[in-house]
């Protein structure tokens, strides 16, 4: 939908405009929505969204029904997921095949197709509506809800969802004071990992005099598994664009800039094309609204470095310098981009303020708890049934999340940990499901909120091996310059590694937890400051399992193959020869119809034998 | 000026002291590995940790790069303080035991034994050479490639650059490799031996008279001595 607008020179040629595209919306409230997002694109969305297009046009329908390409609908696992409007029927998995029919049943007559309803996988039940599934029916989608509602490339949606309502009546009606007081009161913290409250941070801003301020969006998300900022990016472009324009307008700032790391296209594109719409309406550039304020906003693309989303180290980097941390203070507010005092904000807290606004600090805080304000989006992944993006009141507990929105463990299986808060968060074991999920509890339990990676592992994990992965990602992302951080992930590692070959000692653990807090202690910036997490929370709550590697050289999960042994069960095996074939290792050898045996020194414990054989023959031990 | 308190004592400074030179001026001593006052600070080699702020909100921080505050807290040589140091320096010994600078700062502070995996690198990339080259003699001849444990100091191109104009001052303030340290065997990286080798000689007053008879660093010709006679 590319309209041609001509720019808003004042609020009431905004409210004249917002009506009219409230009518054309209800005028079309009949459409299907077609998940957009990388999720449902990998299983083939667009191929549905463009048959959905063609369908339509066929029909002579496409003047009156509408259809949507959104961001993100949530059960990511079940995709392509469409949603017929008005009734939010929701279907999973459609493929081209299914279009023509929920078109001319569904959208045309109101009928149900059965086959493509949602099974949930913990009730067994079918649903029809999206509202009643479990995975939804626990969250609130405060952030995500209009990724239902919305076209990320139409301005023309966003606007007729009450969209930059908020910057209009900050514009108008609200001094840069109170708004700061607004954000302040609603206790919003940021959701980039630290948690510190955005408006203390705005009110530091606001004091300083410069005669050039920035605000900057942290749109970097370099944590493994994290997709809420790129989600956010995607599916609701304007919500982020307007949290900007509302922060820099309170803190004086005339420019913004939103920093997105170059992995993520798709976001850059979406984002560019929202800001070329808000130039086009005014709601960008000189004198917008009429209202004597200046505002621009470009797009800087990161460098693709982990440590690039810490802010000394970001501002570096949009400078277009090597993006490597520095002492603060001084502080951003004092001195930040090229000098200047500067505001760095993540995309989800930016996506908040639109609502906070609008809604006010009062009503924000219904939710929560009490330190923990509103809404926190995690990305679910792992081993759970449902994966994906979810939005939940802070201070839900892990169980809830993981158990009744997650749909608990696949496959059966036992629950054995939650990492959150990234690389450098924490494993949290199952004595700590029941606690809340907020900035202190978590911080308190070893790990932290972190940008809301949720990874949960089943009783297959090995917690060596998790501390493991996580060092060998940090040792690659420290920028390297302090030597505590370059060489302390190095030995961290190189110690955990010895554990994993069982050829450690219990003295080498005590010198990891000392390494490890001195890491932690003597560290530049948040990156070697957290550096040290994975393993020690992996040792406070998983020390039996450190231990068994270390004095029984026995890795009770199975994984690490140092110290793990495959065998052949002589009565099970009938020689079938299947595992043989498959070795890569050439080191299974016996007759066909006898039983096989493993040769030990040639086994490379790939453990794809036991995979392949149909008689449960192969044991690992 | 601002005022703080350091070791308990109330002090004050300008305006853009580094905590570092606060405590050199009081005349308090703290080990460095990357600083030097003709340069700009680094903040990487972290031997010079002090200990801000108060209870549970204290915090460890490089002196080299921490501007003085108002009000501020400091203290340089509290427990946390030296065991970060101490087990620093075991890291440092167990990276690059050739380095003389290192061997008399682990000697110095007590650290008697490395526990962690040898190894026998030949550069600690505190950055000297690198700011040496840039602000001192103009040259950016050299500078940090790749990052994480990958990091290293390379010229353009790992060439010798257009720039360096063999002034030396590279190697001239290098702690890993102006003096190195013959010490130390493969098996163990502590020599914890030449510390007593250069203390004695009174560089700084002419006349005095030397009480060391014998003294080691004569025998060996690097002591005042054996310079005078030669
Ligand atoms: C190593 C490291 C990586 C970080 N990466 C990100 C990131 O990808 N995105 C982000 O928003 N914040 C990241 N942060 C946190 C930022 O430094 C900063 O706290 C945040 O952007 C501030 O915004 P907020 O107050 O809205 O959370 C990172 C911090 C560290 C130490
Ligand atoms: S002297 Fe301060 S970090 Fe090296």
């Amino acid at each position: 939908m590319n309209v041609l607008h001509s720019r808003l020179k004042t609020t009431q040629d905004l409210e004249k405009l917002r009506e009219q595209l409230r009518k054309n919306r209800e005028e079309k409230s009949t459409y299907l929505a077609v998940c957009g997002d990388t999720g449902c694109a990998v299983w083939g969305s667009k191929t549905v969204k463009n048959f959905s297009q063609e369908c339509l046009e066929k029909k002579g329908l496409a003047g009156t029904i509408g259809l949507k390409f959104t961001g993100c609908l949530g059960l990511c696992e079940s995709g392509p997921v469409v949603i017929v409007f008005p009734q939010e029927i929701f279907y999973q998995k459609v493929q081209e095949d299914d279009v023509e029919e929920i078109i001319e049943k569904t959208v045309l007559k109101g009928e149900v197709i059965e086959r493509l309803l949602y099974n949930d996988p913990v009730t067994g039940e079918k649903y029809i509506y999206a509202r009643d599934i479990p995975f939804y029916k626990k969250q609130q989608r405060t952030l995500l809800a209009s990724n239902w509602k919305n076209d990320p490339t139409s301005i023309e949606d966003y606007l007729a969802l009450d969209g930059y309502e908020a910057f209009e009546q900050a514009l108008t009606k609200m001094t840069p004071r109170e708004i700061i007081a607004e954000v302040k009161n609603s206790l919003l913290r940021g959701r980039g990992g630290a948690g510190f409250p955005t408006g203390a941070k705005w009110e530091e801003c606001y004091e300083v005099h410069a005669d050039q301020k920035y605000i900057i969006c942290n749109a970097d998300e370099g944590d493994p598994g994290a997709f809420m900022d790129r989600s956010l990016l995607e599916g609701n472009p304007h919500s982020v664009l307007e949290g900007l324009i509302i922060g820099g307008y309170a803190i004086g700032a005339r420019e913004g800039i939103v920093y997105i790391r170059a992995e993520y296209p798709t976001a850059v594109a979406k984002v560019r094309l929202a800001i070329a719409q808000a130039e086009e309406l005014g709601l960008l550039g000189e004198n917008i609204l009429g209202s004597g304020f200046n505002f621009k906003v470009s797009v800087s693309i990161g460098a693709g470095a982990f440590v690039c989303g810490e802010t000394s180290a970001l501002v570096a980097s949009v400078e277009g310098r090597v993006g490597e941390p520095r002492q603060k203070p001084p502080h951003l507010a004092e001195r930040g981009y090229l000098n200047k005092p500067t505001v760095i904000n993540n995309v989800e807290s930016l996506a908040n303020i639109p609502y906070i606004i609008r809604h006010g600090a009062v009503s924000y805080c219904l939710t929560g708890t009490e330190k923990s304000k509103g809404t926190k989006i995690f990305s679910l992944v792992g081993k759970v049934l449902n994966t994906g993006l979810v939005e939940v009141p802070l201070g839900m507990t892990l169980r809830e999340i993981i158990f009744e929105i997650g749909g608990g463990i696949k496959n059966g299986k036992q629950f054995k940990a939650v990492q959150t808060g990234g690389p450098s968060g924490g494993c949290l074991p199952a004595s700590l499901l029941d606690s809340p999920t907020d900035f202190e509890e978590l911080s308190a339990a070893g790990s932290m909120m972190g940008s809301g990676g949720m990874i949960v592992m089943d009783e297959e994990t090995c917690m060596v091996d998790i501390a493991r992965y996580f060092l060998r990602f940090l040792e690659d992302e420290s920028c390297g310059r302090c030597f505590s951080c370059r060489e302390g992930i190095s030995r961290m590692l190189e110690m955990v590694e010895d554990i994993t070959r069982g050829e450690s000692s219990p003295g080498q653990l005590d010198l990891l937890r000392e390494l490890a807090h001195v890491v932690k202690d003597s560290s530049l910036c948040g990156l070697g400051q957290t550096a040290a997490n994975p393993v020690l929370a992996t040792i406070r709550y998983f020390e039996d399992e450190y231990l068994a590697h270390i004095l029984e050289k026995r890795c009770p999960a199975g994984v690490c193959r140092e110290l793990i042994q495959f065998s052949i069960n002589e009565e099970l095996c009938q020689g079938c020869g299947l595992c043989l074939k498959k070795c890569p290792g050439e080191a299974i050898r016996g007759e066909k119809k006898q039983p096989h045996a493993i040769l030990g020194d040639k086994c490379t414990k790939c453990g794809i034998c036991l995979e392949t054989c149909k008689y449960n023959a192969v044991l690992k031990s | 000026m601002l005022n703080l308190t350091l070791n308990g004592l109330e002090i004050s400074v300008e305006k853009g002291t580094t905590l570092l030179e606060a405590a050199k001026f009081y005349g308090m001593e703290i080990p460095t590995l990357c600083s030097d006052e003709a340069l700009s600070p680094y903040g990487a080699c972290r031997l010079c940790l002090v200990e801000i702020g108060t209870g549970n909100h204290s915090r460890l921080v490089s002196s080299c790069t921490y501007p003085a505050r108002e009000g501020l807290t400091v203290r340089t040589h509290t427990e946390r303080v030296v065991q970060a140091r101490k087990l620093l320096l075991e890291l440092y010994l167990a990276t690059c035991p050739s380095s003389k600078t290192i061997q008399d700062m682990a000697s110095k502070l007590g650290v008697t034994k490395v526990r962690f995996k040898q190894k026998h690198e030949e550069c600690i990339l505190c950055g000297l050479c690198v700011r040496m080259c840039a602000e001192q003699m103009q040259g950016k001849a050299i500078g940090f490639v790749k990052r994480g444990i990958k990091r290293r100091i390379t010229a353009p191109f790992a060439k010798k650059s257009e720039d360096c104009r063999l002034c030396g001052g590279c190697m001239y303030i290098c702690p890993a490799c102006q003096a190195r340290c013959q010490g130390p065997q493969e098996k163990s990286p502590i020599c914890n031996a030449c510390l007593n080798l250069s203390a004695p000689c009174l560089d700084y007053f002419e006349e005095a008279m030397c009480y060391m008879d014998p003294c080691v660093a004569c025998e060996l010709g690097t002591g005042r001595k054996a310079k005078a006679q030669s």
